[in-house]
């Protein structure tokens, strides 16, 4: 099935934000934001703005009637600074005028004295310094100190990954709209509009009822609209709470770019010990993650990182251990893969590093650590049904691994400017929050006497193709045709307390809680349809095609007749459906317990070429076999793992976020923040859907997809790697991302000169680590 | 007074007043009056500075008689630039059933969140409208300047090309091709008249002006001007290079080349003049912007922005040209390696503007080569660019040499010193091997956020190396200049 909103996309008629109609007596809001990153505030002038005429008022934190504090995990984050700033681009207030353009006039008058102190943007100098979100968190089992011991080869070094900006197409934004009785609604570009609702009425002092969220859908969210759209909602909402008028507030991308958080950069250390044969003994690794300036979500991403810090491999003896570092950068956030693709880079540097001692292909480590049935992770959960050696095995025969590495090496034989590199990528991903609670989803079903459904639910919709899964529920439960279900927006009316759409799990979630409203309608049904037919209560109901029938006497009633009958009889055809995910818990006092639901694996090969001359790259395939479960959307599925792969490479490639010394972002624009394009993806991806993998744990067997295929972009940098050295094996190139043409060209020719212009070659300075 | 016709949007004629009364100026930009005084939100904002396509819109214009249709960035258009001219935006390639290129990215899941769809839907409609070479390669290229972050590439591909099929199909000629595109449901058909109001609206305006400046600002693409400037831009009132008369020419003849500033990157890639002496213009040209920008960037405007790594200026500036200026009443020319004094700093008066550069040609036109390396390959800065021309006498000893280079000092570098030492050598390794030792004497690269220094001095000795291994493949080679 064609995701249902593709129609409205290609004729440019879906409705974001900034395309709602906007009322005569809007408001337009402009933040003005801290210059410096860090520093006391001294003053804040606003007398001259106040004077530009169609300003209409400004509001700093003084106006704030409730409390100044929109932080999620921790009270760590104020609305509008009040008297510290701790990142460059921090929101200090909010320009209110009847146009955009006058607000932006009125910004440049604005007078702001800050007495600066020196700024930390450096995570390793924030972690000397104490500067720490929360304590630092260990996970450990078996006996590491002991273990080393018993290894043949120990390797030791660093590994570091950049952050990564998420660029959807549409900025952050709000609209804002005053109901009587002080009640505000605001349709809000967010993932998650209960944390909205919450932080707002916290903002304006007033229960949650008070305030509405509406989210008809975003244009692109990928983690940077879960936490970092609250303060854009909070600020309009606090607005019109204050003028009693509708305000809008969408920033420009410079400003998107500039105040909000991104993926964290880690840098880490690892210690990895192995058998003479291979297998991985030990293993330790301490994170350092670049929290920014306030908690954001970094505790949770700090604890993905830990639990995907083995990647997909069995380590009987682990330590892990991650600060969560304050640093004077915007609070940095969810991000794809939330922290685990930054803890699997860690460990698939350490195996790469572990293959260059042992003189052997990263592969063959790979393979021979595997997870295998009944393993135990490092935190206690238990692999139940891996697919890591399926879908390996799948993928070395269907795609010939063998015949790839041969006609790789005969390729590099045979060409000196050019060389091949070939990378392979196993994955492994939990499915679940991490936070128990928020594994739970409410749905709303209605059917109104005509037949036609309307549902709603916690889910937003970002590209993702969550409406239309969720869509595909009723259609299968009551075997209806497409046209009969609406999947209506987002609203905390109609479903209250919604976890945001994250952690890949919102089809599971979203989709079993519509599953359990429309059962319960369902039963109804078929009480009414034996009524009907007069049958006894034993007698098999079957929904086919828009028609109840009978197993016994082929006796029919259509869906409308049916429905109509049921309105006449005074049957409810409404249904709310609340999905918990059973079994899953977590102990953070011993830091154990089985967090998730189900696992996602998958194995990848990718392969690029390597300019010697030029030192830039090209990825020539990417062949995926992914454990899909039982697919409920082909087209979906694939759409999300097409994406990932793409937005990994980029993360590994071309994507590098800059900022300077003193907090300040260098990548600031999109012609300096490259994301990829259409020359950048792949030339080839296959992916082969892993047949016989039903999931009892997903929606109707599937399995979800959101995150992993992203993992699978870190492939391209161990490819790149290893065609470097193809070319110099005396390069001395780390494990530094994203691997920008700047890097390999200076690992490329790492230790050699010209061979009559040495004095020049001197002064190159080679980044290794 | 009554209103003047200027332009058509979709199907309707825009008209002076219409502008005047919404407060819109030439200066204005194009996406700001679709979408929030026309209220046509098809076209989305991503970036405003050119580079991600979301406001992708249709510009047709007559050229010499024929309609032709080119996509462009709606966010660095003036509403100057596109007087006398049909602007489509996705609304007006809209019909009551889904168009092709519409139905078949659903068919491939093609859209995700959205957002950047239309500015794809556009871009491909643009292909349909003005291609003349029906291929994979150059389908995919109409999407070069759009970008999705749900990444949703490969889907997108599959349905352009699933579409090449029907449109080979389709007549080349414009009045057929158009009329094809109508019945065969890619276009709306109000499209068929389209050519006569234009034609009709241009005979009542007068949009031609002599070329010499009348404002103090004077935008010809905008690309790059809307970019750093944009808010401050749509407040003055300002000059178009578009409304000038010829300015955008291409002339060959007795060995010399005269290009007008107004010339556009597209009109040079594709300028057959231009093949014949640089057979590998069009593979160069595609590392500049995208199809979006090129449409619209001129040379002119790339020459007076100053850029030390302007792509146009590094590639004639190997050829060691002309700069030829006008004012009011004189011209002057000087030589272009001249004509950038300092860091965007110019030898260029008040009152001047660039109206073309020429350079001159032996006979059998020498050898050329053009290399850029930035962090993305395509729609990207580069870290250092270089262009290199040589040509030889009979007995392969060089007899013309010139060789430049961006990103390695304040401004776009004509490495003098090491072009004036190739005359008279052979091709070799030694001669390769003390040019680069010359040239690394020659710049003054500066760490900035397109590289370290370390890195661009490194990169201009690879690329110098790269314009040998790829003009004289056999004569150089890598593992003998290395150890």
């Amino acid at each position: 099935m064609k995701n249902i909103d593709s129609y409205s996309h290609v004729r440019g008629e879906s409705i974001y934000v900034d395309d709602i109609p906007v009322r005569e007596d809007t408001l337009f809001g402009v933040v003005f934001a801290s210059k410096i990153a860090n520093g006391k505030i001294i003053s804040i002038n606003t007398t001259n703005a106040e004077q530009v005429d169609g300003v209409f008022r400004i509001i700093t934190d003084k106006d704030i009637p409730g409390e100044n504090q929109i932080g999620s995990i921790f009270p760590d984050e104020e609305l509008f600074a009040s008297d510290k700033v701790d990142f460059i681009g921090q929101p200090l207030g909010l320009i209110l005028a009847k146009s955009e353009k006058i607000a932006r006039d009125a910004l440049e008058t604005i007078e702001v004295e800050i007495e600066p102190e020196i700024p930390v943007v450096d995570p390793r100098i924030a972690a000397d310094k104490g500067l720490l979100i929360h304590d630092p968190r260990t996970f450990e089992i078996g006996d590491i100190s002991a273990s080393w011991d018993n290894c043949d080869i120990i390797v030791e070094g660093k590994a570091e990954s950049g952050g990564q900006e998420h660029l959807y197409i549409e900025t952050q934004g709000a609209y804002a709209f005053p109901i009587e009785n002080d009640a505000i609604k605001v349709i809000s570009s967010t993932q998650g509009p209960t944390q909205v609702q919450k932080a707002l009425a916290r903002v304006i002092g007033q229960p949650m009822h008070k305030v509405q969220i509406d989210v008809q859908r975003l244009g692109g969210g990928f983690g940077g609209k879960e936490d970092q759209a609250t303060a854009w909602g909070c600020m309009a909402g606090l607005a019109t709470y204050i003028t009693k008028r509708p305000v809008k507030l969408i920033p420009n991308r410079l400003e998107d770019l500039r105040m909000t958080g991104k993926r964290h950069p880690y840098t880490s250390d690892y210690k990895l010990g192995l058998s003479n044969d291979g297998k991985i003994l030990s293993y330790e690794v301490i994170f350092y993650q670049n929290s920014g300036a306030a908690a954001d979500l970094s505790p949770a991403v700090l604890e993905r990182t830990l639990f995907h810090a083995n990647n997909t491999y069995f380590i009987p003896n682990m330590k892990a251990t991650a600060y969560p570092c304050r640093t004077n950068l915007p609070p940095n956030t969810a991000f794809r893969g939330f922290g685990g693709p930054q803890g699997m880079f860690v460990i698939e540097s350490a195996l790469a590093h572990a293959a260059d001692v042992m003189q052997l292909d990263r592969d063959h480590l790979q393979k021979i650590n595997l997870l295998d049935e009944g393993d135990s992770f490092h935190y206690g959960q238990v692999a139940v049904n891996p697919t890591a050696k399926r879908t390996w095995e799948e993928a070395e025969t269907r795609y010939n691994l063998l015949g790839l590495k041969n006609r790789l090496q005969q390729f590099n034989a045979e060409n000196v400017n050019f060389k091949r590199g070939l990378a392979v990528m196993p994955i492994c991903f939990g499915i679940s929050f991490t936070k128990t609670m928020l594994n739970q989803a409410g749905a709303l079903v209605h059917i109104y006497m005509d037949g036609s459904l309307s549902i709603a639910t916690g889910a937003v919709e970002m590209g993702q193709g969550v409406t239309t899964r969720v869509a595909q529920v009723p259609m299968k439960l009551f075997s209806l045709p497409i046209e009969l279900v609406k999947i209506e927006s987002t609203n905390t009316t109609r479903v209250a307390n919604t976890s945001p759409s994250a952690a890949s799990a919102t089809h599971d979630l979203n989709g079993r809680a519509t599953q359990i409203a429309c059962e319960k309608i369902k039963s109804r049904l078929i009480t009414l349809s034996i009524t009907l037919m007069g049958l006894d209560e034993t007698a098999e109901i079957i929904f086919d095609e828009s028609k109840v029938r009978n197993s016994q006497n082929d006796q029919t009633i259509t869906w409308k007749e049916l429905i109509l009958e049921a309105y006449l009889r005074r049957i409810d055809l409404s249904a709310h459906g609340l999905y918990s995910v059973p079994k899953i818990n977590f102990d953070t006092t011993i830091e154990k317990g089985s967090p998730f639901a189900y696992y996602s694996y998958g194995t990848a090969f990718i392969e690029i070429t390597l300019d010697c001359i030029r030192g830039t790259y090209v990825v020539d395939h990417v062949k995926v076999v992914h454990d899909f479960g039982k697919s409920m959307n082909n087209i979906i599925d694939l759409g999300q793992m097409e994406g990932g792969i793409v937005q990994g490479i980029g993360w590994m490639t071309s994507e590098d976020l800059v900022y300077d010394d003193s907090g300040k972002l260098q990548s600031n624009a999109l012609s300096t923040y490259k994301i990829p394009d259409i020359y950048a993806a792949p030339k080839e991806i296959h992916t082969h859907f892993l047949e016989n993998a039903e999931n009892e744990f997903g929606l109707f067997k599937s399995k979800a997809i959101g995150e992993p295929p992203l993992l699978y972009g870190l492939g391209v940098y161990f490819a790149i790697r290893n065609a470097v050295k193809a070319f110099n094996p005396k390069s001395k190139i780390g494990f530094m991302a994203p691997i920008t043409p700047e890097k390999v060209l200076l690992n490329l020719y790492d230790g050699l000169t010209l061979r009559s212009a040495k004095r020049m070659d001197n002064s190159i300075k080679i980044p290794t680590n | 007074m009554s209103a003047h016709e200027l332009f058509i949007l979709n199907n309707e004629i825009i008209t002076d007043e219409m502008l005047s009364s919404d407060e819109i100026t030439y200066s204005s930009l194009l996406l700001d009056f679709v979408r929030y005084n026309k209220r046509l939100p098809g076209t989305k904002i991503g970036c405003r500075e050119g580079d991600c396509g979301a406001c992708t819109v249709l510009v047709g214009d007559l050229v010499n008689d024929q309609l032709d249709y080119q996509q462009i960035v709606s966010c660095l258009t003036p509403i100057g630039n596109i007087i006398g001219k049909h602007v489509v935006t996705i609304e007006g390639i809209n019909r009551e059933q889904l168009t092709p290129i519409q139905r078949e990215i659903i068919n491939e899941g093609g859209t995700q969140c959205g957002a950047c769809t239309p500015g794809f839907v556009v871009s491909l409609t643009g292909y349909a409208l003005n291609n003349d070479v029906v291929g994979p390669e150059q389908i995919i290229g109409s999407m070069d300047g759009n970008i999705c972050r749900c990444t949703g590439y490969k889907s997108l591909e599959k349905a352009a090309i699933s579409i090449l099929p029907m449109l080979d199909s389709i007549n080349k000629t414009d009045t057929l091709r158009i009329q094809g595109l109508v019945e065969n449901e890619f276009i709306p058909d109000y499209f068929l008249e389209i050519k006569d109001r234009l034609i009709n609206l241009n005979r009542n305006l007068s949009r031609k002006t002599e070329l010499h400046k009348s404002s103090n600002i004077l935008i010809g693409g905008g690309t790059d001007l809307y970019v750093q400037r944009a808010e401050w831009l749509t407040r003055q009132s300002a000059d178009f290079l578009e409304l000038k008369e010829s300015s955008s020419f291409i002339n060959h003849e007795n060995g010399k080349v005269v290009i007008g500033a107004g010339i556009t990157s597209t009109q040079l890639m594709e300028s057959k003049v231009l093949t014949d002496i640089f057979p590998n213009i069009y593979k160069h040209f595609k590392l500049f912007g995208s199809t979006l920008i090129r449409n619209i960037a001129t040379l002119g405007g790339n020459i007076v922005n100053g850029s030390p790594i302007a792509d146009m200026v590094i590639f004639f500036l190997a050829l060691n040209p002309t700069i030829n200026l006008q004012a009011q009443q004189e011209k002057r020319s000087l030589n272009l390696r001249d004509f950038f004094l300092d860091y965007k700093t110019l030898d260029l008066k008040e009152d001047e503007i660039v109206s073309s550069i020429d350079f001159s040609l032996p006979p059998d036109n020498g050898c050329f080569n053009f290399e850029k390396v930035s962090k993305r390959t395509y729609l990207d800065i580069a870290s250092v660019n270089s262009a290199f021309y040589v040509d030889f006498d009979a007995t392969n000893t060089i007899t013309t040499a010139g060789l430049t280079a961006g990103g390695v000092a304040p401004v776009p570098k004509y490495l003098t010193i090491g072009s004036e030492y190739l005359i008279g050598k052979q091709i070799n390794n030694q001669t390769l091997l003390n040019l680069l030792d010359i040239v690394d004497q020659e710049i003054s690269p500066i760490s900035d956020v397109r590289g370290s220094a370390e890195y661009k001095r490194l990169l201009l000795r690879q690329l110098i190396i790269a314009h040998f291994i790829t003009l004289f493949e056999n004569s150089v080679h890598i593992e003998e200049l290395i150890a």
